[in-house]
């Protein structure tokens, strides 16, 4: 939902960043305000994964350059804990698997931490576990999940179906989605965006980072944008998304070429 | 006797060198030293911190400690006359009687306790509180377990608190065919004490062994359980869990052997090490000939917390018989960044992330001490509140 006057939320200014010395964002700026939906797009190795990361504060990311500010305060100072507890979330591509770490109790750990930033009184066991059960709905979870390790032996679906779940108990103002489409069957993605599109309201914004255009068809964004090579080519409505399904990536490379820009290196793994 | 020189004293020290004369004096032995391949990573010398005599209160001789102890059904305890025919066999089987911690415990008067199983005894805490005063304790416990008795027992080891101690405990066990035991030694330490922690265990075809030993907070704790499959046949499980911070060491010397065929061992080691803190894991296993189609798989786990921190970790296999699965592995780890950073994404601070982590690797030991283990909040001892 576009709202001219809403407030910005996520201002990113030309950010640059790299990983073990290699340059891997190479001046990004977006503009996302309350009520958005933004997609960013593009190949492998085009940088949107680490967009993601330098956002949430991923250490082996150095910032280089530029400005990310999360209404009007500098996120870039902020340590990853503390852009969680004023209302960042990541949905990660790969959920991490916690052996014995309690489901249950991380995510209470995790709400009791957003909620005492916002001046909330903390849940107890019993309090959040009524949460827990109602939030649950929203991503159509079996209870079961929560007695178990953290992401521990989940499979795909689970995992991904899992941070839906922390999004819905964390409540966050910006939440940005690492590719929360990869790895499902139609069903778990049905489920995944009906629950992305119950939190999303026009008090908070959506940036989903994707490589195709089927999870599109289920949340529709306001905003799409291309990235290649670490920056974002080329900005447009939810029709861009489907010029991209139709004519795939092919003309990213003759954009670059004619830009003068370096090509798309593979993407470095960070372990 | 007159103490062989020590490596482990520091020259000119009197009172180290007068503390290393009267435990070889109680032992009959010199005390070990560090090139003896037994005894290469551990330094004994936070012993001889520990002040000479044998501590009691106000200089009598301690009561008998368990003299209130009240037993469940199925539990005797036997006086020495009723038990010497099975005291000190399992040291014996074990090769163990002497071994110089066993010979100290035996030079110094232990308080024994022996007590015998006939049937299902139930779940049982054992408190270990050692009386007043500065110096040695020694406790020596001899557990027989009829042909299919159970029992839960919990050692809890405890230093009296203000007073410098070293604990000596010697445990002997005796399972029977088709006995099953869970035993759990719970030894929660302080920074001036020091624990020697021995264990022989026979065991006959049928029967199960769980033995678990914690330990956190020693200046020097050393953990030996040793087992004997007198004809294999039978289940061991060993599960271990040390934590060292500062300047403590700790160290597990273990060793099974299987005398026949068919016996099981499953057998996992942690450690969490951090400061300057020092962990040692030995863990022996001998299959001789006699053992065909023995199953044992040991595992040494160990968390690096420090950069100043140290861990020593070596299985010793001896393997004779050919028709044997024999599985070891050792890790050694510090905190997964990736997990860490997954917990801070969600807005856990590095610290709590860190300590559920190691919660975590705890865990997977703590659960397995007997059920009454619980109420001594062993997490909050080993890592404090998360």
């Amino acid at each position: 939902m576009i709202r001219p006057d809403a407030p910005t939320l996520l201002e990113i200014r030309d950010l640059r960043a790299s990983v073990e010395d290699q340059p891997i964002l190479k001046g990004v700026s977006l503009t996302i305000r309350a009520g958005e939906i933004h997609a960013v797009m593009g190949r492998n190795g085009s940088g949107k994964s680490t967009l993601s990361k330098v956002l949430a504060g991923h250490p082996a990311y150095t910032v280089t350059g530029g400005s990310v500010l999360y209404r009007g305060e500098n996120l870039l100072e902020l340590d990853p804990e503390q852009r969680a507890r004023i209302g960042l979330f990541l949905g990660f591509q790969y959920p991490v698997e916690i052996p014995g770490v309690s489901n249950l109790e991380f995510l209470r750990v995790a709400t009791n931490a957003r909620r005492a930033e916002r001046g909330e009184e903390e849940l107890d066991t019993f309090a959040f576990e009524d949460l827990v059960r109602e939030r649950l709905a929203v991503v159509q979870m079996d209870p079961a999940f929560l007695e178990r390790s953290v992401n521990e032996g989940f499979s795909g679906g689970e995992k991904k179906r899992n941070e839906i779940l922390q999004m819905a108990l964390l409540e966050p103002v910006v939440a940005i989605l690492d590719e929360t489409d990869s790895g499902l069957d139609i069903d778990a993605l049905r489920i995944v965006a009906g629950g992305v599109n119950q939190l999303a309201g026009p008090d908070n914004a959506t940036l989903l980072i994707t490589h195709y255009q089927r999870l599109l068809d289920l949340i529709t964004p306001d905003h799409v944008h291309v990235m290649a090579a670490g920056r974002i080519l080329r900005s447009g409505g939810k029709e861009l998304a489907l010029e991209l399904e139709r004519s795939g990536y092919d003309w990213v490379d003759q954009e670059l070429a004619r830009l003068g820009g370096e090509p798309e290196r593979q993407p470095v793994e960070v372990a | 006797m007159v103490a062989a020189p020590l490596t482990s004293v520091p020259a000119g020290s009197t009172a180290g060198a007068a503390a290393a004369a009267w435990l070889a004096d109680l032992a009959g032995a010199p005390l070990p030293s560090r090139r003896q391949e037994d005894w290469r990573f551990t330094d004994l010398s936070p012993l001889l911190a520990i002040p000479t005599g044998i501590a009691a209160p106000s200089g009598g001789l301690p009561a008998d400690p368990w003299r209130a102890l009240s037993l469940p059904a199925g539990v005797e305890r036997l006086d020495a006359q009723q038990a010497e025919r099975a005291l000190g066999t399992s040291l014996t089987a074990c090769a163990a009687a002497d071994h110089w911690p066993v010979r100290l415990n035996a030079g110094a008067a232990p308080a024994t306790l022996v007590l015998r199983v006939d049937g299902d005894g139930g779940s049982l805490e054992l408190p270990l509180a050692a009386p007043e005063g500065d110096g040695l304790v020694a406790w020596r416990l001899l557990l027989l377990l009829e042909p299919g008795a159970r029992l839960e027992l919990l050692q809890v080891p405890h230093a009296a608190p203000g007073h410098r101690q070293l604990l000596s405990l010697v445990t002997e066990v005796v399972l029977a065919e088709d006995a099953r035991l869970n035993l759990g030694c719970l030894a929660l330490g302080r920074d001036d004490c020091c624990l020697l922690n021995h264990l022989a265990v026979r065991q006959a075809p049928g029967s199960e062994l769980l033995a678990t030993t914690v330990s956190t907070g020693w200046s020097l704790a050393r953990h030996e359980p040793r087992v004997l499959q007198e004809q294999g046949a039978a289940r061991t499980r060993l599960r271990g869990l040390q934590r060292v911070e500062g300047r403590q060491l700790a160290d597990t010397h273990s060793c099974v052997r299987f005398e026949g065929p068919e016996g099981e061992l499953d057998q996992l080691h942690k450690a969490v090490a951090g400061g300057a803190g020092r962990s040692v894991f030995n863990g022996a296993v001998q299959v001789p000939r006699a053992a065909q189609r023995t199953n044992a798989a040991q595992m040494s786990r160990n968390l690096l917390l420090s950069d100043r921190a140290r861990i020593d970790t070596k299985p010793e296999l001896e393997i004779v018989a050919d028709d044997v699965k024999c599985a070891h592995g050792a890790t050694v780890s510090q905190l997964q960044r990736e997990e860490l950073f997954y917990l801070r994404s969600r807005g856990i601070d590095a610290g709590t992330a860190a300590r559920l982590l190691q919660r975590a690797f705890c865990e997977e030991v703590l659960r397995e001490l007997p059920s009454t283990a619980r109420r001594h909040d062993p997490i909050t001892a080993l890592l404090g509140d998360v």
